[in-house]
């Protein structure tokens, strides 16, 4: 049952999104996210599902996987939604008792409810395309300007890639230790909340002991190897952009600039969304 | 001189409290002097807590000693600046193979070493190439370590210690964790890279069976060195190895017991075949 965890859901395919050099994943995702909060109208909207659709398509993820995403924050779009509708002020078109439903309501519901798909959708599409390795690559090449104000960038992508490759293990161990416990009778199903939660603690400590000794291990066998930190380290995969990370830097911006151009010229702040 | 070169070499295990006074201390290393030649295969025998990863952490300047010196090709290992030149000679395996290697894909893990000493990118892929073939494991060159066997994980360490190029490679009980099948794998491999590359090889087990490929092997007990001499001669003395609680290879007993009833066989049989002759001879 723990086996159903997965972490960096990489779907292994042979295409020019997963082609292209982390960075550019990264920025993007960042410019996506931020371009999703620039629209307030239909043409915006339109621009911004052609662009995530045409990313899709290149990438040649099947659409369920991406969705798969959407299921963990279903609730929280929900929930976001139903406030908008009920405590938007404006022209009213229902009125029950207290509740008062506004047609701005139903406007920033709808807008909001679609922005949160589609962020949920775009970094799916940035982890599904990109391996772990990658991204943490990427993410230690973005940051490095911070090492100038002395913040531990290598570390941290070290710690994260260190991370990715030890969780199996402790997955794998916690397995162990719970059906170690289980063949001396311990019972992890049955009992209200705070039960399970208390039938835990056999668990957890075994597994924090052995998640020591590893790192203690771990480190001992890093530092025979001359492992220094990253000062003076070259790298097996060095990231080099190519000629298509330039291409796809072109396409981001052009989609942003876009994206801009409509929310100043296109701004018809009346203009009903679904018809009227 | 040994490429590797121990000196009385003695070491305390010191418990500190939280005042940094000095509260307990625990010798587990007493008056070591070990020369290991270069090219040779040397097997470093002894029971649990007898020193003998004490004694391998000192060899690539884990542990510096607190009595006497460790020379690492001429380098003195308690020294500073030497530390890094130190391990970068003398390549380390340890026993747990999943928690020495640090990356999600193989060819990535080998190419650590090389990255932290700064090897030029080009460099890499070519030192990660040769060590994957040599120690066998080029197929597996993408694959994960997690869906790899015990034994592939133990030369996958190997590999990533080869390509750090070092003179020597010490090997701290690489197989206590396998099955006989990896045991064999892991050995072989050893045994090859010093026959055919000339790497020197310090093996630590206290699985007997595996010693019968080295040149030297030295026994330890209670941190001092009990014995030492090439294998056949340490194989001889079957009491004197059980008094260290190490058990010798089954088909040196039987030869042992065999000449004890009054057969007239050779001390030190190493291997079946060797008995076989030896019982043929008999006639």
């Amino acid at each position: 049952m723990l086996k159903d965890i997965t972490l960096g859901q990489f779907y292994p395919a042979e295409s020019k999104i997963h082609a292209l050099d982390p960075r550019v994943k990264l920025v993007g995702t960042l410019l996506y996210v931020v371009s999703l909060f620039l629209f307030h109208n239909l043409a915006g909207f339109l621009l911004a599902t052609a662009f995530l659709f045409f990313l899709i398509h290149m990438s040649k993820v099947p659409v369920s996987y991406i969705l798969r995403g959407l299921k963990a924050i279903f609730i929280l779009m929900v929930i976001t939604a139903i406030f908008n509708v009920l405590f938007t002020p404006g022209t009213t078109i229902v009125h029950v008792w207290k509740i008062r439903i506004t047609w701005e309501g139903v406007r920033a519901a709808v807008f909001m409810f679609i922005r949160l798909t589609y962020l949920v959708m775009g970094t799916s599409l940035m982890t599904l395309t990109t391996t772990p390795t990658r991204l943490t690559d990427g993410m230690e090449s973005l940051m490095a300007p911070l090492e100038k104000i002395h913040a531990p960038v290598h570390e941290v992508a070290m710690m994260m890639s260190i991370a990715l490759r030890f969780i199996p293990l402790l997955v794998d161990e916690t397995d162990k230790i719970m059906k170690a416990q289980m063949a001396r009778g311990a019972d992890f199903e049955s009992g209200n909340f705070w039960r399970r939660a208390k039938s835990m603690v056999p668990i957890l400590v075994p597994l924090f002991v052995s998640a020591f000794r590893r790192a203690g291990d771990l480190a001992l066998a890093m530092e025979a190897r001359c492992y220094q930190g990253g000062e003076g380290r070259t790298k097996m995969k060095p990231l080099v952009y190519g000629r298509n990370d330039g291409k796809a830097y072109a396409v981001l911006w052009i989609y942003f600039a876009a994206m801009i151009l409509v929310r100043i010229f296109l701004n018809l702040p009346h203009v009903p969304l679904l018809g009227h | 001189m040994g490429i590797i070169k121990t000196n009385h070499v003695s070491y305390d295990y010191v418990r500190v409290n939280d005042e940094g006074v000095e509260e307990e201390k625990e010798r587990a290393l007493e008056d070591v002097s070990i020369d290991v030649y270069p090219g040779s295969f040397v097997a470093i025998l002894g029971a649990n807590g007898s020193g003998k990863s004490t004694l391998a952490r000192h060899l690539n300047a884990l542990l510096a000693p607190s009595e006497g010196t460790v020379w690492v090709d001429g380098m003195d290992t308690s020294k500073e600046e030497n530390v890094f030149p130190v391990r970068r000679e003398a390549g380390m395996v340890f026993q747990n193979p999943d928690n020495q290697i640090i990356a999600g894909i193989v060819e990535e893990d080998v190419a650590f070493g090389p990255e932290n000493i700064g090897v030029p990118t080009k460099d890499i892929w070519k030192r990660v190439e040769e060590a994957l073939e040599k120690t066998g494991m080029a197929a597996y060159r993408m694959h994960s370590p997690n869906r790899l066997s015990g034994g592939q994980k133990q030369r996958v360490a190997i590999a990533g210690t080869l390509a750090m190029h070092p003179k020597c490679i010490i090997l701290d009980e690489p197989t206590a964790m396998l099955d006989p099948g990896g045991r064999r794998e892991v050995i072989e491999t050893v045994a090859e890279l010093n026959e055919k590359e000339g790497v020197t090889v310090v093996l630590i087990t206290h699985y007997m069976e595996e010693v019968v490929y080295a040149d030297h092997v030295f026994v330890m007990q209670d941190g001092k060195l009990a014995m030492e001499g090439p294998p056949r001669e340490i194989f001889s003395k079957v009491e004197e190895l059980q008094k260290y609680k190490l058990g010798v290879p089954q088909i040196t007993l039987l030869a042992h017991e065999l000449r004890k009833s009054g057969l007239d066989i050779p001390e030190g049989i190493l291997s079946e075949e060797e008995l076989a002759e030896a019982i043929c001879r008999l006639r």
